[in-house]
């Protein structure tokens, strides 16, 4: 499907769930939808027909901490991919400082596990529903979440293990 | 010097012997040095490159890469050591038995290189003694050789234990 075709069936059809369209990311579309909404959104458009959206490429986080413009501090996204029909849709979802949680796609997608376990342990985004969510990269013990932009780059923790 | 059995002299009672026995002793262990890769990152490249044929470490005595700490006597630490990779370094200089030595190889391993950040340990002599440091990013292997010659002196010329 052509980008505006594609934007404009979203925003047509999942006009309560969809808040609005996000700027192009590299010739392909991108919607930013409500936080409330995501799960049902995801599966539906994983269901649709005419979407096909079968394949989560990506799922990563981004910390807006020091952009005034923006209202929430983190942006979930989803990068969606169709074989069929040979279209990309990114999905962002905002989420706030003050409750950094959103619902979990590993029910639609179950490649979305280890993803999401790396969202948690780099930006302390929590996902709701999620089987294990547990740190994947980092160590058990390690205190914060180290692609926070206000965690200080060069802060070092306790070595763990028999070396202490 | 351990304790000696009824009936046999100690070795220090013959004074001019031990300082020709450390000699001969620095010599051998100088000449047959059994290493353990400890390969981690880019460092392994180089560190490849003076092990094969065209830098051939086996000049020196140390061609023989064994892949278990209980039976090498150095410790090459080749690459960047992250804190998930510490606990498990410091394992594999704990298995190594005495007399052993341990070179840092590359700038990862001596200063935690350009890695200032949360993910790497700040040199490994924050977490195991090191003898020779190789610096470089990566080093070269004249240099590493410089290093390994470096290190034979330091076992030629130390009091060995017997
Ligand atoms: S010193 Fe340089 S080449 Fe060696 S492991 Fe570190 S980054 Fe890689």
């Amino acid at each position: 499907m052509r980008i505006e075709s594609l934007l404009e069936h979203v925003q047509s059809r999942y006009a309560d769930a969809v808040v609005g369209v996000a700027p192009e990311v590299r010739g392909d579309a991108a919607v930013v939808v409500k936080r409330a909404a995501l799960r049902t959104f995801l599966a539906a458009v994983k269901s649709d027909p005419e979407l096909d959206l079968n394949i989560l490429m990506d799922l990563t986080a981004l910390d807006y901490l020091h952009w005034e413009e923006k209202e929430d501090r983190f942006e979930v996204v989803y990068n969606l991919f169709s074989l069929s029909k040979n279209h990309r849709l990114f999905v962002k979802v905002r989420v706030p400082e003050s409750d950094p949680a959103v619902d979990s796609a590993v029910p639609v997608w179950p490649a979305a596990d280890w993803y999401e376990r790396e969202v948690w342990d780099m930006f302390g985004i929590r996902f709701t529903g999620h089987p294990g969510l547990k740190r994947i990269l980092m160590y058990e013990g390690f205190q914060g979440h180290p692609l926070r932009k206000d965690y200080p780059y060069n802060k070092r923790q306790p070595i763990i293990g028999p070396v202490n | 010097m351990g304790k000696v059995a009824e009936g046999q002299v100690s070795v220090e009672k013959f004074s001019f012997m031990t300082t020709t026995l450390n000699d001969a002793i620095g010599w051998a262990r100088k000449y047959s040095i059994f290493q353990y890769p400890f390969v981690t990152a880019c460092c392994g490249m180089e560190y490849m490159s003076t092990a094969c044929s065209h830098y051939d470490v086996d000049r020196f005595g140390a061609g023989f890469p064994r892949f278990s700490p209980r039976q090498s006597d150095v410790l090459f630490v080749v690459g960047t050591i992250s804190h998930k990779m510490a606990p498990v370094l410091k394992t594999i200089y704990e298995q190594m038995c005495e007399p052993k030595w341990v070179v840092a190889f590359g700038v990862c391993t001596c200063t935690g290189g350009f890695y200032d950040n949360y993910a790497t340990v700040m040199g490994i002599d924050t977490i195991i003694p090191v003898d020779v440091y190789i610096p470089g990013c990566p080093p070269r292997p004249e240099n590493v050789l410089d290093g390994l010659m470096k290190l034979q002196d330091k076992i030629q010329r130390q009091k060995q234990a017997f």
